[in-house]
């Protein structure tokens, strides 16, 4: 076992990881300890843009940014924390162009803009050019650049450290509320070596990305299976908002690859198998560029009333035949090749079969609008911040409009980076680590190496396969009570069998047999609190919808749910939301 | 309560058993290899013909063997983990169909050439990324940044577009001969990566970045042999890039 000391540790290296790291490492000693290297990170996969009000190609706000974030998000956005965002977004865009970020530009040379969902100028009259982007790989683009300012400014990574665990100087369940609970750093596994490290810290900050793989349809990576939500858990610490997860409504159909919202933002429609493009039903004004979790709905409930297409009427179609091929290859460049790639369908002529795909978890671990970590309603963490989709502010409330997610790891990723190194710089003193710190990682380690080779065990790939389908089919874009009750069932009883899992690979080195089997534990636990969230809010919200309860209920679930693991299994609780200027209204576009 | 779609092919076309061959390194050894030895495995498969490689190692490592080591993440072909030398070409294995490869003889699948192996399919990327990091990746100005963006013409933004969708998979380097015979010499992705800042309007570093790449590890070692080219999952054209950076060398102009 290896030990080492820094001011600040960041755990995770994409885009909300590595912004923090730019600010961090100007002014504190700095480790970035990551899972993949920093390239391979999944801000790399986003693609429509990032949003910002800065009126390049129209008039715009970010007054009017604000309005479009908390409806949105089905008011359940704080809605302070969404003015940061928006009033931020310019300088983080200029920020990031200077940085050497290459934008799509105007004629007159400034950075390009586009419409995307939900984004709207005067409050909902029509769509607004608001995403900054850069053809449909701005993710990408980010991911790169904010790579390269990392190596300019020589920050120090620890590439394929796979953090597992979070110490704490108190159990903060156990700590009363108005106590000081403290961090006192991280136990990451080193992948090449299996050599278990520990990190002192004055601040860590968790940047460790999002848990699509807890369903099956997803556009997120393998890699995403919530383990820094996890570990945050199993330190005690609750969770927010869990039950609110999106599902994109552009997936390649089956296959769950996004096709960027920016095909519609560019003229994109989507039709039924009866040609019909249904959206103008549900959205009259807005029509295919409604925010994701009404034109989710809405592509489900055509394929549940028969007007699906293909030969099993089980997808829509993404329509761009409309479209100049030069303008496809110039804005959409990627999006198309991934259609012919995998479906073997030619966007110039052919629509695209598309169906929703679980994409974003709008919750996360609880933060105050300085990525502190909230260890209940209002205390927090001392040196614990959280950033990225990891992190739940919240400025995505109940459903996050597209662009906003690029937009809150460089806001809040920079804010993360900032607060963590001025508290290490205030501090004297890290939390002293006890000596017993990698105990808990080495028995977890230790304990799978031993079920090599053991009989009547349990694979990890049968686990998480029934866990994905389960999700699916019980916790997607419709619920109810029959589907919830279902779903708590199988995970209980998928619990028990991973608790007998074996893995066949017994050596150190580069072991993923083990990395796959740690991996299904968080993705088991995040996946009982997104439904233990969505069994107890009776209402429909955002993304969230419940089928027997078909309406927003602002009397008793106007709140975020924390969730919290006991012994006894998820206790939940209720944090207000911050309300600002917006009362709640009807959500119509 | 289904709302879930299944893939619009999956039992429209029936399955087919592949062979899929590995060639396989445990650094720790096994019960039947020697640590660090070297060999070829088979393993079959049933797959359609529409899955990916990627699939296909999938199947491999959670039914048959679970030692099987692999990078692997996005499995869309963007985020450059799971280069591999799949039937004697680099590739990604996310992004290449089994229906692409003939899958009627075994697929043959490596770690990518010239990197150290580490496990497997696992090969060191830090000489990689070292290259890169030599080249000065990132954009560098002199005086004053202007209060709002840059600005830079759609023209002059398009210069240097294609460098600028390198994934870093390393396709491209571990399919040079240079690369694999000289230790010295940079690879065609460090180019590429220098290419992408060269070219840019707004920078004002190409001159020692050129001056980097003139050197003996430098451009001038490129053959020309186009492998990088094919090898490039991204479409990228990396010979002419690197043609580009020879060609400013010798030009003095930009």
């Amino acid at each position: 076992m290896t030990h080492h000391e820094y001011d600040v540790v960041i755990v995770g290296a994409g885009g909300a990881g590595m912004r923090a790291a730019l600010e961090s490492s100007q002014r504190a000693r700095t480790a970035v300890l990551t899972k993949l290297y920093p390239t391979r990170s999944h801000t790399g996969a986003a693609q429509g843009g990032m949003a910002a009000a800065l009126a390049n190609v129209e008039d715009d706000n970010a007054e009017w940014h604000v309005f479009d974030t908390v409806k949105g998000g089905d008011y359940l956005v704080d809605q302070d924390a969404a003015e940061i965002l928006c009033n931020e977004a310019i300088d983080a865009v200029l920020d990031l162009e200077k940085m050497g970020l290459p934008f799509n530009r105007t004629p007159d040379g400034k950075v390009d803009q586009r419409r995307f969902g939900g984004h709207t100028r005067e409050h909902g009259q029509a769509p607004v050019r608001r995403a900054c982007y850069s053809a449909d790989r701005t993710g990408h683009m980010i991911l790169q650049t904010l790579y390269q300012q990392c190596i300019k400014q020589e920050v120090e990574f620890f590439n394929e450290y796979y953090v597992l665990d979070l110490i704490l100087d108190k159990d903060p369940q156990a700590t009363p509320e108005g106590e000081d609970v403290t961090v006192a750093g991280v136990v990451a596994l080193e992948l090449s070596t299996g050599e278990i490290h520990t990190f002192r810290a004055k601040s860590v900050i968790f940047a460790t990305g999002g848990a699509g793989k807890v369903f099956k349809t997803t556009s997120n990576a393998h890699t995403l299976t919530g383990d820094g939500m996890g570990i945050a858990l199993n330190a005690g610490l609750p969770l927010e908002d869990m039950e609110f997860f999106q599902f994109h409504p552009t997936g390649l159909a089956g296959l769950g690859i996004l096709l960027s919202e920016a095909a519609r933002g560019e003229g994109g429609i989507l039709r039924n198998s009866e040609g019909e493009r249904f959206m103008e039903r549900y959205a009259p004004t807005i029509k295919d560029l409604a925010p994701r979790d009404m034109v989710a709905r809405a592509m489900a409930s055509e394929v549940r009333e028969g007007r699906g297409a293909g030969p099993h009427k089980d997808y829509v179609l993404l329509d761009l035949t409309h479209l100049e091929p030069a303008h496809i290859d110039e804005k959409l460049p990627d999006i198309t090749e991934f259609a012919r790639t995998y479906l073997g369908v030619e966007p110039y002529t052919e629509p695209v079969p598309v169906y929703p795909t679980a994409h974003y978890a709008m919750g996360g671990i609880p933060t105050t609008v300085q990525g502190e970590v909230l260890r209940n309603n209002t205390d927090t963490v001392k040196g614990l911040y959280a950033a990225g989709e990891c992190a739940c502010v919240s400025v995505h409330g109940a459903n996050r409009l597209g662009t906003n997610s690029l937009l809150d790891i460089n806001v809040f990723g920079r804010r993360a980076g900032i607060a963590a190194a001025d508290h290490a710089n205030a501090t004297a003193d890290a939390a002293a680590l006890p000596d017993d710190a990698a105990a808990r990682v080495e028995g977890i380690v230790s304990r799978l190496l031993s079920t090599v080779g053991t009989t009547g065990s349990e694979r990890v790939a049968d686990v998480r396969k029934a866990l994905q389908e389960t999700m699916d089919r019980n916790v997607q874009v419709f619920r109810d009570a029959a589907s919830l009750e279902e779903a708590t069932e199988v995970i209980a009883e998928l619990r028990e069998r991973y608790a007998r899992v074996a893995i066949h690979d017994r050596g150190k080195r580069f072991n993923t047999d083990l990395l796959e089997a740690i991996e299904l534990g968080f993705l088991l636990e995040i996946a009982e609190v997104v439904v233990a969230g969505a069994l107890a809010r009776q209402e429909s919200r955002g993304g969230h919808y419940r089928e027997d309860f078909p309406t927003r209920d602002d009397v008793n679930f106007m709140h975020h749910t924390m969730a919290y693991a006991t012994g006894e299994g998820v206790r939940l609780g209720a944090k207000p939301v911050v309300v600002t200027k917006y009362q709640p209204m009807e959500r119509k576009y | 309560m289904t709302a879930t779609a299944e893939s619009p092919a999956a039992d429209a076309v029936a399955t087919m058993r592949v062979e899929i061959q590995i060639l396989r390194m445990n650094p720790e050894g096994t019960h039947e290899r020697e640590p660090g030895e070297e060999y070829w495995e088979s393993f079959v498969v049933e797959a359609l013909p529409t899955d990916r490689v990627l699939d296909a190692l999938h199947k491999i490592k959670w039914d048959q063997d679970g030692s099987l080591a692999f990078r692997r993440s996005c499995a869309h072909g963007v985020c450059g983990s799971d280069a591999m030398r799949i039937n004697a070409r680099n590739r990604l294995a996310c992004k290449t169909l089994l229906k692409d490869l003939n899958p009627a003889r075994p697929i043959k699948i490596e770690p990518i050439k010239g990197l150290p192996v580490e496990k497997d399919l696992i090969v060191d990327m830090e000489p990689f990324f070292a290259s890169y990091r030599e080249i000065m990746p990132f954009l560098m100005t002199t005086g004053n940044a202007p209060e709002r963006e840059r600005l830079q013409s759609p023209e002059e933004r398009h210069r240097f577009d294609d460098t600028t969708k390198c994934i870093m998979c390393a396709a491209c380097t571990t399919s040079c001969p240079v690369f694999w015979t000289d230790g010295q010499y940079f690879g065609p992705q460090a180019i590429v990566g220098a290419h992408r800042f060269i070219f840019d309007s707004r920078d004002e570093g190409q001159w020692d970045r050129l001056e980097i790449l003139n050197d003996k590890a430098g451009v001038w070692k490129c053959r020309t042999a186009f492998n990088c080219t094919e090898a490039c999952p991204r479409g990228i054209e990396v010979t002419k890039a690197i043609s580009e950076v020879k060609r400013a060398l010798t030009t003095g102009e930009i």
